[in-house]
């Protein structure tokens, strides 16, 4: 079944990687060599000076115990972002894949939210839950209860999860919804003469055949809620109240950009693109093994 | 025909724009903008009408910590402006960087310009000046905090809307009247750290760290979690338990607040006057920033914040002349009264205050020249000069997180600034890594 196209020399093979190759190099392999580079030194901003540290700045990082809390911020905030926009975008693309009438409709309207930048969808929320001239926050006070996410941890973890997901489950939709179509109507059809219900169709047909756009949806949401959500967490809580919302991609940006310290912050990129291969090894050696292709 | 004529036009306003003005160009990078862009524009534009041979150009870069960034990323390309604003956490930074900046005082000796020093109010010029004495950076706006004070609020409680507010003590009675007839927001701040911990320091003669605040060496350390603090910090936290300040956020969010009437006290700079007084639908006061009452040598002086011009390394000559004039002619004292009173920044200059003073606008508009009076009642100690410590903007960050663990209840005053401090130190040793 497999096609392979096989060429004669290894010049036109050669040419047609050169592309890529020079992407990748230009745009990931120079920086990241820069950054590890980098993280092993204390520079000065204005690049006059630089101090040789070694692993200083690994050091340094590891044995601040709020650093190693963010470990924990951007595991509870990644996991939430993923199951509350997969688990949502599951649901939804369920009762989009049941609709007869108006299913385009309903579609479209739900892939609107994926058109906004995360940055303006922070803005958004942010203005919704705004303590003082927030919508949200002011129906919440008529029913007693004090929305106030700029002191309250909880909240406002729950606000940038609720506010990251949003966008992104559009994105997830489109791709669930495709794979309930993929789903052969006769399969299903057969199970429902058989007897099974919805749930039981659903758990022993539907969610394993659906395994493949389930995976990849799990890895690419996972790099999203780690790289992508700095956006939202910048323009709603700039990492607090506390470290609250501080994930490691903020704290990159915070101490880099703003605090001026580039070699600790180098270090913390070093730091988040090992974890990032690491979960991207974990996620394709032990749960890819429980995907049905 | 469209597109022949627009490109017609460019080209002759590119040729205009290269013959006509063999001028030399002055590139100014600032921060501000809204209703102070407009009048930075409106000095620049003065400044380049009123002499033929430069031309300043001025471009905003954003805020405080992207415009300081845009330097620092402009200066690394080798394409840095002559004129960089920098706010005044990032005036160790600068200082630092001695291949990166010439000091003020030297571009002032070399062009020839008249400039004497004496000429800036102390505790103004103090903050950018080294330990020697010479001025690094010019002082461009720079205001103190004050508390400001919504007049009908204190009515509607039952409270005479001249009560005394010099001191907490007194504050903290008010506050309780307050709370007592139902307000949701007694008391509210800007820049907490910044007012409730590095001015109450200098206002109370205590120092915020060792080595003159940083003034005499990079190895300085935090010493803000001395007694005087954490009692200020601990009284603020039973505030906030008991409903009587309202945490808003880390910057000026409080201010959307008190200018809407919902909070009755603020703390905030001097320089909140332009927006109160624009959008205040009431009566409202301003009075000094209040003391404890009982503390030795209180009150002594607040000091600064705001933003100073640095003047970048890796130019011509005949441009450090012009970057010269440019700054004289910010600090005469009519471009600089005018600032003063259009925006509520402190004047720089002692001959800006007295031109104000006799122009009779704080007679027609009273408490404008409460911060001035404040700043300048005392020659500032080693503890009132200002505050210079590397990493100030991650430290500043730090202090609002530990701050932020007291308004909710989850640490007591002295745990809290116990860690602000520690973790506060850990960058200041990192600093003094990078610049040894």
């Amino acid at each position: 079944m497999e096609k392979r196209v096989t060429f004669k020399g290894w010049l036109l093979p050669m040419l047609l990687l050169l592309p890529q190759v020079i992407i990748t190099a230009v745009f990931f392999f120079y920086p990241a060599g820069q950054a590890v580079w980098q993280s092993l030194f204390i520079p000065d901003p204005f690049g006059l000076s630089s101090r040789f540290v070694g692993l200083g700045n690994f050091e340094y990082l590891l044995g601040d115990p709020y650093y190693r809390a963010s470990f924990v911020t951007t595991a509870v905030f990644s996991g939430l972002v993923t199951l509350v926009s997969m688990g949502v975008a599951l649901y939804l693309a369920v009762l989009a894949d049941r609709l007869i009438k108006g299913s385009g409709t309903y579609r479209a309207l739900l892939i609107w939210p994926y058109a906004v930048a995360p940055a303006v969808a922070g803005v958004l929320w942010m203005f919704m839950f705004n303590t003082r001239v927030g919508v949200v926050a002011w129906y919440l006070g008529l029913l007693g209860y004090d929305w106030n996410h700029v002191l309250n941890e909880g909240e406002a973890m729950g606000l940038v999860v609720v506010a990251s997901a949003w966008g992104r489950i559009s994105y997830n939709f489109l791709f669930f919804l495709a794979g309930l179509q993929a789903i052969p109507r006769s399969v299903i059809e057969a199970a429902a003469i058989d007897g099974a219900r919805f749930w039981t169709r659903f758990r022993t047909i539907v969610w394993p055949l659906l395994s493949p756009t389930t995976f990849f949806l799990l890895v690419v949401n996972v790099v999203y809620a780690f790289f992508e959500t700095f956006g939202v967490i910048h323009t709603i809580t700039s990492g607090g109240p506390q470290q609250a919302t501080t994930i490691l991609v903020y704290k990159v940006f915070k101490d880099g950009f703003v605090g001026q310290d580039l070699g600790g912050s180098a270090a913390q990129s070093v730091i988040l693109l090992v974890l990032v291969g690491l979960l991207t090894v974990v996620q394709f050696k032990f749960i890819e093994r429980r995907v049905h292709y | 025909m469209k597109f022949n004529t627009f490109a017609g036009t460019a080209a002759a306003a590119i040729a205009f724009g290269t013959s006509a003005f063999a001028q030399t160009e002055i590139q100014f990078w600032h921060a501000f903008t809204g209703r102070l862009g407009e009048l930075v524009a409106a000095q620049v534009e003065g400044f380049n009408a009123s002499q033929s041979d430069y031309t300043v150009v001025a471009t905003h870069k954003g805020n405080y910590s992207e415009t300081l960034n845009a330097g620092i990323a402009a200066f690394r390309a080798k394409e840095q402006p002559q004129i960089l604003m920098v706010f005044e956490v990032g005036t160790a930074t600068m200082m630092a960087a001695k291949g990166a900046i010439k000091p003020v005082y030297e571009v002032m000796a070399e062009s020839g310009a008249a400039f004497n020093p004496d000429d800036y109010i102390g505790s103004v010029k103090g903050y950018y000046t080294s330990a020697d004495g010479q001025m690094l950076s010019l002082p461009f706006n720079s205001s103190t905090p004050v508390l400001w004070v919504n007049k009908d609020a204190l009515s509607a409680a039952g409270i005479d809307p001249a009560v005394d507010l010099s001191t907490w003590q007194k504050v903290g009675e008010v506050l309780d009247k307050l709370k007592d007839s139902g307000h949701a927001c007694p008391l509210t701040t800007a820049w907490q750290s910044w007012i409730h911990l590095e001015n109450l320091s200098a206002y109370h003669n205590v120092p915020f760290a060792t080595k003159d605040n940083g003034f005499s060496g990079l190895d300085t350390e935090l010493a803000f979690n001395a007694p005087l603090q954490v009692k200020h910090i601990q009284t603020m936290g039973d505030w906030a338990k008991e409903g009587k300040f309202i945490y808003k956020g880390r910057r000026n969010e409080g201010g959307a607040d008190f200018r809407a009437g919902t909070c009755a006290l603020f703390t905030e700079s001097s320089a909140g006057y332009a927006g109160i007084k624009s959008e205040a639908k009431f009566a409202f006061d301003v009075r000094p920033l209040p003391y404890w009452d009982g503390t030795e040598g209180a009150p002594q002086n607040t000091i600064i914040g705001g933003a100073s011009l640095w003047v970048m390394t890796g130019h011509e000559a005949e441009e450090y002349k012009g970057v010269a004039s440019f700054l004289n002619y910010l600090s005469s004292p009519e471009v600089q009264a005018k600032w003063h009173q259009d925006t509520g920044y402190l004047p720089i200059t002692r001959a800006a205050g007295e031109l104000t003073r006799s122009q009779g606008f704080y007679d027609a508009n009273p408490g404008t020249d409460i911060a001035v009076k404040q700043m300048t009642a005392k020659e500032p100690t080693a503890n009132s000069k200002g505050i210079r410590l590397g990493n100030f903007d991650q430290i500043r960050g730090i202090i609002d997180e530990e701050l932020e663990s007291v308004w909710a209840g989850d640490k007591d005053a002295q745990t809290a600034l116990d860690t602000a401090v520690q973790r506060g130190n850990e960058l200041l040793r990192r600093f003094e890594q990078a610049n040894r």
